[in-house]
This record gives C-alpha cells, structure tokens and sequence, in this order.
C-alpha cells in the first residue's frame, strides 16, 4: 500500500469513525447526565436507545411518518419511557445502598430486553429507507447522505442540549442537583423534577441515535442496545464522567479509534480496543479527559 | 469454652453437610432426581461458589467488581488445556484453573484496585470483556467456536465437595484477623489504615482469592458441559453473579447460598417457557430491589437465633437498625 | 531524644499552603496540646504526621527514624495511632470487632493458617478476644461489646475510638478534637479518663483540642497554629498570656 492510498484510507476510516462517534456521543450526554445527577451507571440507558429505534421504526412504517416527524415520535417516546423508569424503579431506591440501584437497572435493562423480545419478536428488522442514499466522493474518500445526516442531526442537537443546560432556568437547576442535591432541594429547587428531566433528556437524545444507527446500518433488534450502551459508558468515563463536552468529545475519540482499528487491524478486537482504552483512562486519569478531580476529606 | 463451642458447631455443620450429600447422592443413584434436576444441582454448587467467591470481593471488602466470569471464563479454558492436551488429572486441572485465574486476578487488582465504587466496577467489567474478547480469538483453545470435547468428569460429588470447600475457606478466612482487615476496609478504608490495615493489600488479596475461586468454578462448568464457549462468559453472567451476591444480602455467606439457590431453581422452573423467563426473572429483581435494597439477610448470616426471631415473633424487640 | 520531630513541615493545596513551616517537638511520655482558631490548619498537620497527605517541603521524624512517604498503615505500624475528628468506626460492625480489627498487625498467624483454622489461629484469636474484651472494660464498653457500633450513643462512640486507637498499641497517640460534642461533665471525665491512660500505657499524646478548658487543664505544653504556622508554644500558663495568641482568637473566649 502505497503512501497515498495510506492517507485515503485513514480519511476513509476517520469520516466512518465520526459517523459512529456522533452516534455514541448523543448516547454518552444521557449516560453522563444521569450519573452526574444521581450518580447512577444507568445500564438501560443502551435499551432506552433501543426503544428509540424501533419507536422510530413504527413510526415510520406504520404510520407513515417521514424522517423527522419519526425522530421527534421517537425522541418523545424514549423521554416518556425514560421518565416513567425513573418514577417507578429509580425514585423509590434514592436513599438506598447504591448497588440496589445499580441492580434494578441491570433488572430495567434486562426486561426492556426481553421484553422487547416479546413485543416485536427477536427477529431483526429492517429499517425502511426514508431519503434517498447519495454517496459523495471527496478525493478518494466516501461520504454518503446518511452519514452527514446522522453529523447534522447529532450536531444540531448538542448545540440544543448545551443552549438547555447552559442558558435556561431548567439547566441552572439541573447543574445546582449535580453539585449537591441536598443544596439545591434548600434552595428550593424541585429536585423529583429536575431529575425526572434529566432522564426525559437524557432518553431522548438516546433514541435519537436509535433511529440514527436504524438509518445508517438498516437493521434493529432488540438486543441491539448492550454493546452501544456500554460503549457510550466508556466514552463517558473516557470524556469525563458528568461533562457533557467530555461526553461528546469522547464519544468521537472512541468512535474513530474503533473504526481505525477495524479498518487497520481487525474487527474483532474492536470491542476489545474499547475496553481497554476504558481501563488506560480510568488507571491513567479516572477523571476523564475533561473531568475535575475530587478528592475525599479526611 | 468458647473455642469448645466452635468446634462442636463445626462438628455440627460437617454432619449436615455430609447428611445432604447422602441424600441427594442417594436420590440420584436411585433415579429419583432425573438428568434435568441433576444438571440444575451441579448448576447450583457452581453458582454457590461464584457467589460466595464474589461476595468476599464486594460484600466483605466492599470493592465494587463486575467481571467474575472473565475469571470464571480462565479457570474453564486453563483446565481445559491441562486435561485435554496435557492428560492431567482433573484435580491438577483444576488446581491451575484456580491459579491461572487467581494470578491474572492478582495482576489485575493491582492496578486497578486503586479506583473506587462505580470506575473500579466498569473498569472490571471492561477487563472482563477483554479476557472474553482475547479467548474469542485464540484458535488454540477453540476461538468463536468454543473449546470442544473435554471430558465430564465433573459429578455431584465433585461439585459438592468444592462447594463444601469453598464455603468452609471463605468462611473461615472471612472469621479470621484477615477476614477483619477486609471488612475494615469496606466499613472505613481511612480508618483501617489508620488502624495499621495495608488496605491495597487486603484488597488485592481479596480479589485474588475471589478469582481462583471463580476459577474453580469454571473448572467445574467446563468439565460438566464437554464445552467452553465464549459465549457462556459475557458480563451477563457476571451480571447474574452479582445479582445473586445482592439478593442474598453482601456480606452474608448463608445469604449468598441461598440466593444461589433460589435463583438457579428459579431459573430451571422458568426453563420451559423460554420467552417468559428473563422478564419474570427481571420483574423479580426490580420488586425485590425495591421492597429489600439489602437483600435477604443484610449482612447477617442466617443462624438459629435469627430463625427463632422470625418464629417467634418480635419479642426481643430488637432495634438494629440498618 | 525527641519521639516525635516535625521540622519545617508545609503542604501546598491547589498554590494554596495549608501548613507552612511546621515545627514540633515532643518527648517521650509528654501530653501536648496543638490549638489554633478555625481553618488554622490542625487537622491538616495530623494529616501530614500520619501520612494521610505527604508533605510538599519538611522533615518528620519519629522515634529517630524518618517517616516521610510512609503510607498511613506503615505509620501506625511504626507507633502512631489517632483518633479523627468526625468520628470514623467501622460503623457496621460490633464494638468489640472494632478493637480487634486494632489488634491485626500484631497477628502472626498466616493465610493458609486462617483458612483451614489450624496452627496459631485458635490460640491468637483466643489472646485477641482477651486482650480487645480487657481494653473495653477499661473504656466501660465490655458490656455492650456485642452492639454494633453505630448504635452507641455519641460519647461511647468517641470513647470506643480512643480504645481502638489505643488496641493498636502506639507509643504516641493523636486525638483530633477528642471533646468535640461533649458536655462539660463528659469532657470532664475525658480529661481524667486521658491523663490515666497516659500514666497506664506509659503514653506519649498530642490532642488536637477547640475546648480552651480542657486543653489547659490537661496539657503540659502546648503550640498554637495560626494560618498554617506554630505562632507560640509553651506551657498554659505561658500561652494563655501570650499576646499574639490572644490576637489570633480576638473575640473567643481565652
């Protein structure tokens, strides 16, 4: 291979890995969101993404939605899923051991699962074509409409997410709870609401990237969540766990590292890569890349 | 006397233990208990030392670890290797089940012992994943396919008496000076220094014997089956584990037995209606969660006493609040 | 010789310097006060001896050795124990396994000793039992060595620390704010209770102390800290006199 075709190919591999980053990144913002307010790993967070896709899938064959009436369908279904989860099995477990939390979300996520299986069988599905596929050539490398949609798509709804946290009263109170809930609740903050939010958010902007992979690779099952889902936590932990840049800047590192690998090396390792760059973060700087340290008193 | 005391109650727990043996050993002799029971008993006394092993890790020493079956996955390939292509005895096989994975646990708590709570537990679950992922792609042992054709030589007894042995180390390292330094470090790791306790040191130790005995239990999976597969180890069944470790309440052995075998009988009553069982399986979970965050027992291990107050009423009124 | 000698002692926090040029010295058998308003830095300096931070500049010698980038296990071991200054028990566990747990690096039995209940297991744990029930009885706890330690009422909780502290079997003890939460009849029966166990265990002590009485009643010497450094040291007498001492507690009561 000569130099050449070396830079194309590496072009090639960094034009996927965005693609699959952005999917990841929309992923990680509801994962670090939610650990930043109740310090919760949220394990159904990838079935929530799940959810999304085929809540996109209905919407769209059954009731003909096109493409963003469907992601707004799904986006507000996942919200209300999300929020329902947190009522039912979060909320009453706030005040109890952490690992009992962290046990009902692997109960969540395992009954979004399955019963996912149930529902709409385990069969893969296809997910129909909503516009025209074009593939544009850039020197050598390829780019195709769905790509740039699922980089517009997730783009614009950072800037959204950021405009949200940053500038309304909602965000304000959503920073207050994750400095210090018991601070904000004496501020007066509604702190049920604003953590009932977060996962409205949060679950949105998962199904979001659940109609967006139904799009770029055509096909959803109900287990299709769990390697995403832990993917996106490690782009969290890598970006630093509770940023939200951290968490859009790790899910395109992670992204395109996967894609360089597959591309370079072997699909197989893949996941492998991912992990152990998950463990090099923690060991190296368990803050994350954008993380602050915190240090316990003594 | 107290020392009297202690030996006449493990007098008492060596005779049950050999009067369930003979039990169960004879109904299966006599065909009472068909294969399916059986298979689901020996499933019972691999997942009772996957529990008790990974309660000593996250019940007693308070480390955060989701990646027992990355272990439990070593000591079913490394037996493997030794009783297949090297033709040694099953007891030797598992013996460097055990210490393969004991060692790889050694190598990876040191490093990683250092992180707390919930960056110790993704990181294990990483590693865990890795060791999966790494054994997918080694064609000596089989890669995606599985490693094939090993012998049974795992039977109730086996199983039995490495339950019965497991416990038995687990518990009395848990009972002794040892066993207190890891406990200390879960109830306050500043305090237990500061008491002289070498915290990354207990924590490492914990882990390591939390490993190989994972990896005992792998031996005993992989040579009940006549397969390793990959497959049988992702994080889901370290999701199981731990799920069983929180039911049975961290920090109680009795509570982990128990858990071990409720679920597993749980799950074998669930066998014939496939599509059903993981959403009961998960409904269980979150009810339980919710109504007994502590699991079972706490951490408190089930004895007569505690019997007699359930019995018996609330007569001592006791106020042990949680 | 002094047991304990912190020579030019600081640590930087974030370019912030907590302690600076920390000097002490304390002789065998000596009970020393280290007082100083909010925020002057007291804890940080327990710290820094018992190898909770590691000094950013200084010298720390303990019994003629330097104990300078130990881990804080490796300095109990060496002979310091303390208490903390909000409380830290093993909250779960029984009063009586609080002391034991004091008790574990004298242990001599091994891990395959443990495991199988052979060799000098049965008769160490019987020697542990003894030793750690005798220590209860001195602190008045023996009768509810089976209660778990967070249930104990606040007093007994602090009592229950210095008896574990003192399991450990130190040649020096630190106690951070050991009156902290006390009424003023408790405090009394801690600065007894203080002064026996030093003439008992043949104690060396450095008590950390807000409670202007009990520091001057119970103390033979005594350092103040101010913004991170030793302003004054001397005897109370000479203290409660000293002005610059009564200009760093300007509007608490001397």
């Amino acid at each position: 291979m000569d130099s050449s075709s070396l830079i194309v190919q590496f072009g090639q591999q960094l034009i996927n890995g965005i693609s699959l980053g952005s999917i990841y990144a929309l992923i990680a913002l509801g994962y670090t969101m939610i650990y930043g307010i109740i310090r919760l790993i949220n394990f159904a967070h990838g079935d929530i993404y799940m959810v999304g896709a085929y809540a996109g899938f209905f919407a769209t064959t059954m009731f003909k939605f096109s493409f963003i009436p469907a992601l707004i369908f799904s986006m507000a279904a996942a919200g209300v899923i999300g929020m329902v989860i947190e009522r039912v099995a979060y909320r009453p477990l706030r005040n109890a051991p952490k690992i009992a939390i962290l046990i009902t979300a692997i109960g969540v996520s395992l009954f979004l699962e399955y019963g996912g299986m149930l529902l709409v069988s385990p069969q893969p599905r296809t997910f129909p074509v909503l516009f025209e596929s074009e593939v544009y050539n850039i020197g050598g490398m390829v780019i195709n409409s769905q790509q740039v949609v699922i980089l517009v798509v997730s783009l614009l709804l950072m800037v959204i997410l950021t405009y949200v946290v940053n500038k309304t009263k909602m965000g304000k109170a959503m920073r207050a709870v994750s400095f210090d809930t018991e601070a904000a609740q004496l501020m007066g903050i509604d702190v049920d609401k604003v953590i009932s939010f977060t996962f409205g958010i949060g679950s949105a902007l998962a199904a979001a990237a659940g109609v967006l992979v139904g799009i770029y690779y055509n096909s959803i099952d109900p287990l299709m969540g769990i390697m995403p889902g832990l993917k996106a936590f490690v782009a969290a932990v890598l970006g630093g766990i509770g940023s939200l840049p951290g968490a859009m800047l790790g899910g395109t590192i992670l992204g395109i590292i996967e894609a360089l690998v597959s591309g370079f090396w072997s699909s197989t390792f893949r996941d492998a890569v991912a992990f152990a760059i998950l463990i090099i973060i923690l060991l190296w700087k368990p803050a994350g890349l954008l993380g602050k340290n915190i240090r316990e008193k003594v | 006397m107290k020392l009297l005391q202690k030996t006449k109650s493990d007098i008492m727990a060596l005779v049950a233990c050999l009067a369930v043996y003979a039990i169960i050993q004879t109904l299966i002799l006599t065909d009472v208990i068909g294969p399916f029971w059986q298979l689901n008993i020996v499933l019972i006394g691999i997942n009772i030392i996957l529990v008790v092993s990974l309660n000593l890790i996250n019940g007693f020493t308070g480390q955060f670890s989701i990646g027992h079956a990355g272990f439990m996955a070593i000591g079913a390939y490394v037996s493997a290797v030794l009783t297949v292509k090297f033709q040694l005895p099953f007891i030797a096989a598992i013996a460097g089940g055990a210490l393969g994975a004991g060692a790889l646990g050694f190598a990876i708590g040191l490093p990683t012992l250092r992180l707390n709570g919930d960056y110790l537990a993704i990181a294990t679950l990483g590693l865990g994943e890795i060791i999966r992922i790494t054994i997918l792609n080694i064609s000596y042992v089989g890669g995606a396919s599985g490693f094939m054709g090993i012998p049974r030589y795992t039977d109730f007894t086996w199983m039995f008496a490495f339950t019965v042995f497991t416990v038995f180390v687990i518990k009395n390292f848990i009972d002794s000076t040892h066993g207190r330094a890891c406990i200390s470090v879960r109830e306050n790791e500043i305090a237990a220094e500061a008491m002289g306790v070498d915290t990354t040191k207990y924590k490492v130790l914990a882990f390591t014997i939390g490993a190989a005995f994972a990896g005992v239990a792998g031996s005993l999976f992989s040579h009940y089956f006549y397969i390793a597969h990959p497959a049988s180890f992702t994080f889901m069944k370290s999701f199981d584990i731990l799920t069983m470790v929180v039911l049975g309440g961290l920090g109680s052995i009795s509570g982990s037995i128990t858990a071990a075998v409720l679920l597993t009988f749980v799950s074998a009553a669930l066998a014939s209606y496939p599509e059903w069982r993981m959403i009961i399986y998960s409904l269980m979970l979150i009810i339980l969660m919710l109504y007994r965050p502590q699991g079972l027992f706490g951490n408190k291990e089930l004895s007569l006493k505690m019997l007699s107050r359930w019995t018996g009423g609330k007569k001592h009124g006791s106020t042990q609040g949680n | 010789m002094a047991l304990l000698k912190a020579t030019k002692l600081s640590i930087v926090f974030g370019g912030l310097r907590a302690v600076s040029n920390f000097n002490v010295e304390i002789a065998p058998g000596e009970l020393v006060g280290l007082i100083g308003p909010n925020g002057a830095g007291k804890t940080t300096a327990f710290n820094l001896l018992t190898g909770v931070y590691q000094p950013t500049e200084g010298q720390i010698e303990f019994d003629g050795k330097s104990t300078v980038g130990l881990k804080p296990y490796q300095i109990t071991q060496r002979g310091i124990a303390r208490t903390f200054q909000n409380i830290r028990l093993f909250a779960d566990l029984s009063v009586l396994d609080n002391v034991k747990i004091a008790y574990h690096f004298h242990v001599k039995y091994g891990l395959v000793e443990s495991m199988f209940r052979i060799g000098r297991y049965h008769k160490e744990e019987a020697e542990i039992e003894e030793k750690a029930i005798k220590f209860l009885e001195i602190f008045q706890l023996a009768d509810k060595k089976d209660e778990i330690a967070k249930n104990l009422p606040y007093g007994e909780q602090r009592r229950l620390e210095i008896a574990r502290a003192l399991a450990a079997q130190p040649k020096l003890l630190l106690l951070d704010e050991p009156a902290a939460g006390m009424n003023p009849q408790e405090t009394q029966q801690l600065m007894e209770m203080i002064r026996w166990i030093k003439k008992e265990f043949n104690l060396t002590i450095l008590l950390i102390e807000h409670d202007m009485s009990l520091v001057m009643g119970v103390c033979e010497r005594i350092y103040v800290l101010d913004y991170g450094s030793i302003i004054a040291q001397g005897t109370p007498m000479e203290i409660k006199n000293n002005p610059r001492v009564i200009e760093a507690y300007l509007g608490e009561e001397v």
